[in-house]
């Protein structure tokens, strides 16, 4: 089996990553509950393994663009909790500077492009940035995720179309958690196999299960590879499952109790921490360490952003133009 | 001093632009073998080379997002678009992605990209191919708006636009493209939003930009043959607006008329309005009037296009009416 590749070591910072997602997260959506964090609210609780799987991949100078689920993405291109937690509580100390809150974290120095908020609208974007990189002259991949509902959207087929003609380092990434919002994969679409759509531009394209972190690090491994030798893109459909609603304000009457249940036995984390135990590759104190430690980041990360100040109100007028001396209308 | 058409002073600016800056790329439908669809880019594949001169398939939404995407990571994109009205379906990545990233960002990332092509009217083209949308796209911070008159504008607004660290969107006109007029020989540049005053008068200002400035500038010929000596103001830049030009003309003459090829409703002639009422109500003598296209999708037939654009004819008698003249 290819998953005895991974070492020890990368099984633990899995288990760990994972876990400070999935607390980082469940934190959020305590603190939206008690509106401490506003606006909508999109958390990646069941998803984690999808973006874990990456960051086990990708070199520094690669790049990263998502949606507006986007809490946990930053974090693996090396943006602290406590900016991301900050930017949730609209603090000028928020890795957007308050400004685009939980649906827009950016970070250029980790290379991470975004937070975007319309449904396929990274997509295209994705695709520019590999544009760049490859007219540029270096070896630099784009991973561009995006939901299962974005790949009904032109946007998504206009940028798969041109990155597979243009051989553009980009490799898409569905999160096919199964639910656009509240409509089902099936009720979209006759082609509920959404990997198969990037056969129309003959692309590589398949399919894998995304609760399992070792199976994503190997898809995601060999579509970077072909990127970065100049073969193009790659389209991946990782199937995964979102724990809770599609926002915080969503109850997710659209599903079953069973089938929540059946993925949750599947959780990403759970079966890593399963092979660590079994490997005896760490004793239960040492996962006690571990949680405690993930426990004391998103902690520290909430403290931080409770004691941060707002944006000023002069902030109002900076960073909408490159140039501070914009004459804007102030009547 | 040269005479060149428009599209020849666009082509001599992204030349001179490209040939400093390795950054600079020209993205669009037929820019490259088929050397621009109305020719502004003749010659330029052949210089440039297909990596920096690039045909597209028509995916206006998807080719605008790489621009941007392009943008955010060290490039800086000239996107043209056939006709802005092709624009409509890209819109999302101009308004959504290229106006609001810096700002979402907190000013992390800028997005230096001109997007360029024709505006408004072009002859019998109906509704679908004639529309006007300087207002829609300078209603949205983030956004800068140009919109040249003639060729020696055109040459060194375009060489700004290209340098310009944010979104500029530059606007230009099918009947515009054969038009001739002065250029420098050597290199120069206009700084985005200064008007250009194009005619001295002192009984009336009439404020206008873009393609309708020809009959503007013909109006007031004929206007001076009555008598009326008007001073026409060029916006040239309509994202910001050179606002202080207006008003100072506007002291002097004490009327004004506005001249925009656009649906009257929330337009750059409304905008201009408000602000003249508001910081020159005691120097007016007659209440501001504007001259704009009607209130209805632009029809085939030409008859229909003759009552719908602005004219000569429409100009002169609102002049006449600020002026309390017959």
């Amino acid at each position: 089996m290819g998953k005895l590749k991974f070492s020890k070591d990368q099984y633990l910072k899995w288990y760990e990553e994972m876990l400070l997602y999935r607390k980082f997260e469940e934190k959020a959506g305590q603190l939206y509950i008690q509106q401490k964090i506003r606006g909508f609210c999109h958390l990646y609780i069941g998803q984690e393994a999808l973006v874990a799987g990456a960051a086990s991949v990708l070199l520094k100078d690669d790049n990263m663009i998502t949606a507006y689920r986007d809490h946990v993405h930053p974090m693996a291109k090396g943006v602290t909790p406590r900016a991301v937690m900050a930017e949730l509580f609209a603090k000028s100390t928020g890795c957007s500077k308050g400004k685009g809150g939980s649906m827009h974290m950016f970070s250029k120095e980790h290379r991470f492009f975004g937070g975007h908020g319309i449904v396929g609208g990274q997509i295209p974007l994705g695709a520019g940035i590999a544009f760049a990189d490859k007219f540029l002259g270096n070896d630099n991949v784009t991973l561009c995720y995006m939901g299962d509902g974005a790949v009904r959207q032109g946007a998504f087929h206009e940028a798969l179309n041109m990155a597979m003609t243009w051989k553009l380092p980009v490799v898409f990434i569905i999160e096919n958690n199964n639910y656009a919002m509240g409509t089902s994969v099936e009720r979209t679409s006759n082609i509920t196999d959404l990997y198969k759509l990037g056969h129309a531009y003959e692309m590589p394209s398949s399919a894998m299960d995304g609760m399992t972190v070792e199976d994503v690090h190997f898809a995601i491994e060999e579509a970077v590879l072909r990127a970065r030798k100049g073969d193009g893109p790659t389209l991946l459909e990782m199937k995964t499952y979102r724990y809770r609603g599609h926002s915080m304000s969503d109850p997710a009457k659209y599903r079953t109790k069973e089938e929540v249940e059946e993925y949750k036995a599947q959780d990403p984390i759970q079966k890593v921490l399963k092979t660590i135990i079994e490997n005896k590759w760490a004793s239960d104190e040492e996962l006690e360490t571990i949680n405690n430690r993930v426990k004391d980041v998103v902690e520290d990360s909430v403290t931080f952003a409770e004691e941060s100040p707002y944006p000023e109100a002069s902030e109002l007028y900076t960073d909408v133009y490159a140039e501070a001396d914009y004459p804007y209308i102030v009547d | 001093m040269r005479t060149i058409q428009f599209r020849e002073a666009l082509r001599e600016a992204m030349s001179e632009e490209m040939r400093k800056d390795p950054t600079i790329f020209l993205m669009g439908e037929e820019v490259a073998q088929y050397d621009g669809a109305y020719k502004v880019s003749q010659g330029m594949l052949a210089e440039f080379g297909e990596k920096r001169v690039i045909d597209t398939p028509i995916a206006e939404l998807g080719f605008a997002g790489i621009g941007v995407g392009a943008a955010m990571n060290g490039l800086r994109p000239i996107i043209e678009f056939m006709t802005f009205n092709f624009s409509l379906v890209a819109i999302d990545q101009i308004i959504n992605s290229a106006a609001k990233i810096t700002s979402m960002s907190g000013g992390q990332f800028s997005v230096p990209i001109v997007f360029r092509g024709p505006t408004g009217s072009a002859g019998m083209l109906s509704s679908q191919h004639s529309q006007a949308f300087e207002n829609w796209y300078a209603n949205c911070p983030g956004l800068k708006v140009i919109v040249p008159s003639n060729p020696n504008d055109a040459k060194g607004l375009l060489k700004s636009a290209i340098r310009d660290n944010n979104p500029v969107i530059f606007m230009e006109s099918e009947q515009m493209y054969g038009d001739k007029g002065e250029v420098p020989d050597g290199e120069y540049l206009i700084p985005i939003g200064v008007a250009d005053i194009k005619r001295k008068g002192k009984d009336v200002t009439i404020v206008s930009f873009g393609k309708i400035m020809k009959v503007v500038l013909n109006a007031a010929e004929e206007l001076s043959k009555e008598g009326i000596d008007a001073e026409v103001i060029d916006l040239r830049t309509v994202r910001p607006i050179d606002y202080a030009t207006v008003i100072e003309s506007v002291k002097k003459t004490n009327r004004l008329v506005l001249v925009e090829e656009s649906w009257p409703l929330g337009n750059i002639s409304t905008e201009v309005a408000f602000k003249v009422q508001k910081d020159a109500f005691d120097y007016l003598d007659a209440p501001i009037k504007r001259v704009n296209c009607m209130d209805v999708p632009l029809p085939y037939a030409p008859s229909l296009i003759e009552a719908f654009l602005p004219n000569i004819e429409r100009v002169v008698k609102e002049v006449k009416s600020v002026m309390y003249r017959k």
